[in-house]
């Protein structure tokens, strides 16, 4: 019990940041918005899985993947094709020249569902492919990656041109995927219909605490054994390799954890948002969610929850009142975030707030902060540098008159 | 397409191989200011792209200045253009490394975010100035047009110029790196930086002469550009990630596998373009890159040194 306390939620530091989050996620935003403002900030909370697995990935493993919209896409895309399946059943498709297909199978001369579109009747399958198909996926790249040593920038693009070659694809094979619109009109889940104010409210709470139970396997797996594996892979990969470990595999379970993280974000913005379509699988959209882990701090999984958030209401202000503005912030926040604070907003929170959280507790304790004490110790230093630069100026006041000696030395 | 004569085939093939070898002056162009600086410094440039914008832009407002002031000119402004984007963009450049690059030499992956923050507020700033509408300059009457070489095989000039500033481009990147002493010192610093700063090298102004050169060959790469599509703020970045597969592709280092892998590439996309749509042709292209790449993560060239 006491290691799950510890390993799990963090100890109590931790524990509280969770549940701050929780309560936040759970309780503020539900009271503090409409249902249309909400579910905004279910989309927005969609993209924070990407960055949960981008931290564990990036900021523990040094992998920088700039394709985890791929595996967001391809979570999106398996929910998306059930719920369409659903929608054009031959009832309401039937002014179609096919009916019983998706329409936009019927717009490009498509008489026949695609064998690949078929299993995606059942949910149940929906639900395997959504973690399983991304992360097969990902074992891929991985395996044709990691093992052959592929690492650093050659890897960000990799996966960045992986991202475009997943979107063209996307785009170029319109009859399959429904090209660049994507899949549109979902409209109910076993029944179900998605699109009612109260399914908007229990697709939150769902995304929520599917978010949060990501956070704790994430936490999980950075406090056993691998998780420090993972740290020093990232720091001096050849000494774990020299100490007999197989560094690749490895690096194939991470990447695939984080992709089977961002597969669930993406089948979840397709529940909330009602629509899946290429332009959140792109180079663009995949380096986008690498800004949000990074703004959150690239070593803090909660971090990356408020990173998402932050960028993401950013976003959405701006370019609703000053659209020219955005890209200069977005590009700003991308040079700022890696010059001036690397750690992100969990890096300032650990400099800043911590400190002053510590001094008011100490204060409320004792009324006599801990610097008090170290203050008249600080006084001696300054007094002593004080004197010691007294003294080094004596000495340099003196030292032409042992120059004149040495001049008037008898050659 | 069958009927056709022997001949037709072989123009076909031709115009088609030809279409290759434009595609290949274009990212060739590109991928050396990218290879110089990636395989010179190991610093990942995301606004490549737009480095390639500003040339481009240069070049159409030179275009239409002498269009409205000297039309006289108008027959030799193009040789004028692309000198004058060399240096806008060199100097963009130059002031992006002092500013931002210097900062993050011993950080790759965050160069690769820090320029693509660089590259959005670079597409802002020319969206903001010149319209998100494609622009292209007028052209010099003689680029435009072809010439017939044998019937029914057409070769335009445009694409003609281009692979021939191509050529006198990539000559004087190999000057410059082989033969010049900014070479040598060039070539000192990636070897050896500590040790080239012991013999007295100053390696920072290497560095940042490396990346502005580079920047400047995107200039040119964007002034040749405009002779042959329109130019958006975007465009540049449209070219961005083939130019990394080129490079990577080649192997970092080395500037003849640049060459070898631009026109691998080039001659592929468009060859199975003739077969298929160009969509399809692009993702087999790249999927194979890739597959390549699996085998010889180093690139086609690597050079053999010990890591």
């Amino acid at each position: 019990m006491q290691a799950i306390y510890r390993n799990v939620f963090g100890g109590k530091s931790g524990l509280i940041g969770l549940l701050i989050l929780a309560a936040l996620i759970f309780v503020v935003m539900p009271l503090s918005m409409d249902i249309f403002r909400l579910n905004l900030v279910g989309k927005y909370l969609t993209y924070a899985f990407v960055a949960v697995g981008l931290v564990l990935i990036w900021g523990y493993g040094g992998i920088l993947s700039l394709g985890q919209g791929v595996f967001f896409g391809l979570g999106g895309y398996c929910m998306a094709m059930f719920l369409k399946l659903e929608a054009s059943d031959p009832q309401s498709t039937a002014i179609q020249s096919t009916p019983g297909i998706p329409d936009f199978m019927d717009w490009n001369q498509i008489t026949e569902l695609p064998f690949f579109w078929e299993p995606f009747h059942s949910l149940t399958f929906t639900l395997l492919a959504i973690i399983v198909v991304p992360s097969i996926f990902a074992y891929l790249i991985g395996v044709t990656m990691f093992k052959r040593r592929v690492s650093g920038v050659y890897f960000a693009i990799i996966t960045q041109a992986v991202a475009a070659i997943l979107t063209i694809l996307i785009i170029g094979q319109q009859g399959f995927t429904g090209g660049v619109n994507g899949i549109t009109d979902l409209k109910t889940l076993l029944g179900w219909d998605i699109r009612t104010d109260s399914a908007k409210y229990v697709l939150y709470y769902v995304n929520g605490a599917l978010l949060l139970l990501c956070i704790l396997i994430a936490r999980l797996i950075l406090a056993t054994k691998f998780g420090r594996l993972l740290l020093a892979m990232r720091d001096k990969e050849d000494r774990v390799r020299f100490s007999g470990y197989d560094v690749a595999n490895f690096k194939i379970f991470i990447f695939c954890v984080a992709a089977a993280f961002s597969a669930i974000g993406g089948a979840m913005f397709t529940l909330q948002v009602g629509f899946m379509s290429p332009s959140f699988v792109g180079i663009v959209p995949s380096i986008e969610m690498v800004i949000f882990a990074a703004v959150g701090g690239r070593l803090s999984l909660i971090g990356a929850v408020y990173g998402t958030l932050l960028v993401n209401w950013g976003k959405t202000t701006f370019s609703e009142s000053f659209p020219e503005l955005w890209l200069f912030l977005m590009g700003g926040l991308f040079i700022a975030v890696v010059m001036l604070f690397p750690n992100g907003l969990a890096g300032l929170y650990d400099k800043y707030a911590k400190r002053f959280i510590v001094s008011i507790r100490n204060m409320g304790s004792g009324f006599l902060d801990k610097r008090t004490f170290q203050k008249p110790a600080f006084m001696d230093r300054v007094l002593m540098q004080a004197k010691l630069q007294a003294i080094a100026t004596w000495l340099g006041q003196i030292r032409p008159q042992r120059d004149d000696l040495k001049h008037k030395q008898p050659a | 397409m069958e009927g056709m004569s022997l001949s037709e085939w072989g123009s076909i093939i031709a115009m088609q191989g030809f279409a290759g070898i434009s595609l290949f002056s274009v990212l060739l162009l590109m991928a050396l200011g990218l290879a110089i600086i990636f395989g010179q410094m190991g610093v990942i440039n995301m606004a490549h792209g737009e480095f390639m914008a500003i040339g481009a832009y240069t070049s159409y407002m030179i275009a239409m200045f002498v269009e409205s002031y000297a039309g006289w000119f108008m027959d030799y402004y193009f040789f004028f253009a692309i000198v004058a984007a060399f240096f806008v963009a060199f100097l963009a450049g130059y002031a992006a490394e002092y500013l931002l690059i210097r900062h993050l030499y011993k950080r790759p992956l965050d160069t690769l975010l820090a320029t693509w923050g660089l590259s959005l507020i670079l597409q802002q700033i020319l969206r903001s100035s010149f319209g998100a509408r494609e622009v292209s300059p007028p052209l010099p009457e003689w680029l435009i047009g072809s010439i017939e070489i044998a019937e029914g095989l057409e070769i335009p000039i445009n694409g003609l110029v281009v692979l021939g500033l191509t050529a006198a481009v990539t000559a004087g990147v190999f000057y410059l790196l082989f033969k010049s002493r900014w070479g040598l010192r060039v070539r000192a610093t990636t070897q050896n930086r500590v040790m080239s700063g012991a013999v007295g090298i100053n390696t920072q102004k290497v560095d940042r002469v490396t990346f502005a050169l580079g920047c400047g060959i995107a200039g040119i790469a964007g002034a040749a550009f405009t002779t042959i599509a329109s130019t958006g703020p975007t465009s540049g970045s449209l070219y961005i990630v083939d130019t990394f597969l080129v490079v990577v592709f080649g192997g970092a280092a080395s500037l003849l596998g640049t060459i070898a892998s631009a026109f691998s590439i080039a001659q592929a996309q468009s060859i199975m373009e003739f077969f298929m749509n160009g969509s399809m042709a692009k993702v087999l292209t790249l999927l194979t890159i890739i597959a390549i790449l699996m085998f010889r993560p180093e690139g086609l060239f690597a050079s053999k040194i010990r890591k």
